[in-house]
């Protein structure tokens, strides 16, 4: 209970700061952020997008993690965990593209341009998506546990190659990009401390949010699956 | 030795009943002539003409590279196939029959293409046919596993290209990349980390499907 | 000589939450025949599917020895000899093309005395450049034993033996489990009272259908 309050508090503190905080070019106070040349008002974004696409990221090792485990032991307990980590990372996913895109329409002036972080979470987003296309085409119940977890391991070993040769074929244009010169790394120096601090907060706001719902989901669809078998 | 009887078995199979080898033909020739249709009279640039080129070789492996298991699957002979060889056996088999299949069309596509689009004109041949090697064989280990779900799967058809998009298009990018280098004539050891990134596909994925080909193959 | 044996340590079966089998054991160490019989839906061909290790059991053991030494799973197939009629050998091809691609993928000499024998036996030597497809399902079960016995397994696991045949087709593979009965392990897994009447003992398999656990 103390953990839902505190995820409350949090959750609460970090929406009010992040929307309402001024930005000024010189803070004074402490609920004031920094100008950051490139991104100007448009940076508070980084309090909701990041998060969601930190999750995403997790949701899918979490979800990779728990299908070896279920390869490993075959307990369909391991599946349904799986299962549900990538239901969210597909949820974080599709928050995370939005956001972004809605961003890149005000920063970069358009919705969608094949930035190497764009063209990895639309990757992402594929990725989830075939695995829910090939889970609803299985019945029965081992078999389908066993495919998705293959799949999602065989799709787990591409995601290096995103990351490698992403950068080597497309521009970056995203903040914290290697060859970004306008607005450099963010999180590195150009945050001053409140901002960091609500920053991380969210982080921190978001993984607990994430893994409280990963807990519902997978008792919930344990018991759903118990209560089908009982008749 | 009893990988190649497999792959003996399929080929012969094959030229039997022509299954693969007719839908893959008729893909080509539909896909390259809506492309030349599309385009017209219009004149197109180089790189776009290499962009299209993998678009034809995904779409065309995507017709007819599930043959492979999705025929065992359906006609019910993967259970003999369970009895007379082990796992390894299968997947490696299976292999060969793809890449020989990926090849075969991959050079008929590539002929086809130099003949029929004027703006596909490739400089450094070395390089793109190193390109083209491991670009083949890339496409063909990553289809056969993927096939492999795909027939213990239900729905065959509509969820090959589905499930192996995302996997192979890293595969992808990496080689329209490399084609735009060998069109601009750029010096072999220019692409050398292309490459390298390429074979390290190759790698990563041929242990990967391995490794796992035992859980989706045993029921 | 060769010496086969085969164990199964309490076996248990369960898709998702059915059971299938419980606990079920057999141990056979010299050549003879065994039978399991059990009404329908009570988990023969998975348990016999157990056995050629096409299916992992969900726990307990099954090993299978050679000589004394235990088989490695990768190798297990070339032991077992397997007729079930669900069982599809491929149609494109000829009798015999289909005995030879056995023979060459299992990467074992392809016997053409013990072929011509059993093509004799059953009645398929003057069929056997005909394609598969063109057989009745008399003969392509007929067919089977022969992809079952030709490389001549320790093991040979028989599921429903003589569904779809004849009386005389019926005799005959009677006549031939006879035979292979004096040097190999033969299991027949069945609920035809003239099959299980050659096993010297027959396992009972209970139906688990309505059971919860």
């Amino acid at each position: 209970m103390i953990w839902k309050i505190l995820l409350f508090l949090i959750i609460a503190f970090v929406s009010v700061a992040g929307i309402a905080f001024p930005i000024v070019e010189k803070p004074e106070f402490w609920y004031q952020f920094p100008l950051i040349p490139g991104l100007e008002e448009n940076a508070k974004i980084i309090f909701f997008h990041v998060p969601t696409s930190w999750l995403t990221v997790i949701a899918f090792l979490m979800s990779t993690i728990y299908s070896i485990k279920y390869l490993r032991r075959k307990d369909l307990i391991d599946d349904a965990k799986a299962h549900t980590a990538a239901q969210l990372g597909m949820i974080f996913c599709i928050l995370a593209t939005v956001t972004g895109a809605v961003w890149a329409k005000f920063a970069w002036g358009s919705f969608w341009s094949w930035d190497p972080r764009q063209t990895s979470i639309f990757a992402l987003l594929l990725i989830y998506g075939a695995l829910f296309a090939l889970r609803s085409a299985v019945e029965q119940e081992e078999k389908r546990a066993t495919l998705a977890s293959v799949y999602s391991i065989i799709a787990f070993v591409t995601v290096p190659f995103f990351i490698f040769i992403m950068p080597r074929i497309m521009k970056g244009l995203h903040p914290g990009s290697a060859d970004d010169t306008h607005s450099g790394p963010v999180v590195d120096f150009k945050m001053n401390s409140n901002m960091l601090l609500i920053f991380y907060l969210s982080l921190i706001g978001f993984t607990i949010l994430y893994y409280w719902m990963w807990q519902v989901g997978y008792k919930s669809m344990i018991y759903k699956d118990k209560l089908n078998k009982q008749f | 030795m009893t990988s190649i009887a497999l792959f003996r078995k399929d080929l012969a199979s094959e030229l039997r009943t022509r299954y693969a080898i007719n839908s893959l033909l008729m893909f080509i020739i539909v896909t390259i002539s809506v492309i030349l249709f599309s385009i017209g009279n219009e004149k197109i640039s180089d790189y776009l003409s290499g962009g299209l080129f993998w678009v034809v070789v995904f779409f065309t492996a995507m017709s007819g590279l599930a043959r492979a298991f999705v025929s065992e699957e359906e006609r019910g002979t993967s259970l003999l196939l369970q009895l007379i060889a082990s796992p390894a056996t299968v997947f490696s088999g299976k292999l060969i029959f793809n890449l020989v299949l990926v090849f075969s069309m991959n050079v008929v596509i590539a002929n086809l293409y130099t003949a029929l689009f004027d703006a596909f004109v490739i400089k450094n041949l070395l390089l793109f046919s190193t390109a083209f090697l491991f670009g083949s064989i890339g496409i063909a280990i990553s289809s056969t596993v993927i096939a492999a779900i795909i027939a213990k799967a239900g729905s065959k058809g509509t969820l090959y290209p589905v499930l192996s998009f995302p996997i192979l298009l890293p595969l992808i990018l990496i080689l329209i990349e490399l084609t735009k280098m060998s069109m601009d004539g750029t010096a072999f050891e220019e692409g050398y980390i292309e490459v390298a990134v390429l074979i390290c596909y190759d790698v990563i994925m041929i242990s990967a499907s391995y490794l796992l080909f035992d859980f989706i193959w045993k029921d | 000589m060769i010496s086969y044996t085969l164990n199964v340590d309490s076996i248990t079966k369960t898709f998702g939450r059915r059971l299938i089998f419980k606990n079920v054991s057999l141990n056979c160490e010299q050549p003879g025949i065994w039978g399991i019989a059990g009404p329908n839906g009570s988990g023969k061909s998975t348990f016999v599917k157990c056995l050629c290790g096409i299916i992992s059991p969900s726990s307990g053991k099954i090993t299978h020895t050679l000589n004394g030494r235990e088989i490695e799973s990768e190798e297990l197939h070339n032991h077992i000899g397997f007729v079930s009629p669900y069982l599809v050998l491929y149609d494109e091809f000829t009798a015999e093309e289909n005995l030879k691609f056995f023979a060459e993928i299992r990467g074992v000499k392809y016997n053409q005395a013990k072929i011509d024998y059993l093509l004799n036996e059953f009645l398929l030597f003057d069929r056997k450049k005909d394609f598969v497809k063109a057989y009745s399902s008399g003969m392509k079960q007929r067919l089977k034993f022969l992809f079952a016995l030709m490389h001549s397994p320790a093991l040979v696991i028989l599921d429903e033996p003589i569904s779809n045949l004849d009386n005389s087709g019926k005799e005959k593979v009677y006549k031939i489990i006879g035979e292979e009965a004096k040097k190999s392990i033969i299991i027949i897994a069945s609920n035809d009272d003239s099959d299980l009447a050659l096993c010297s003992s027959v396992l009972e398999l209970t139906n688990y259908k309505s059971e919860q656990f």
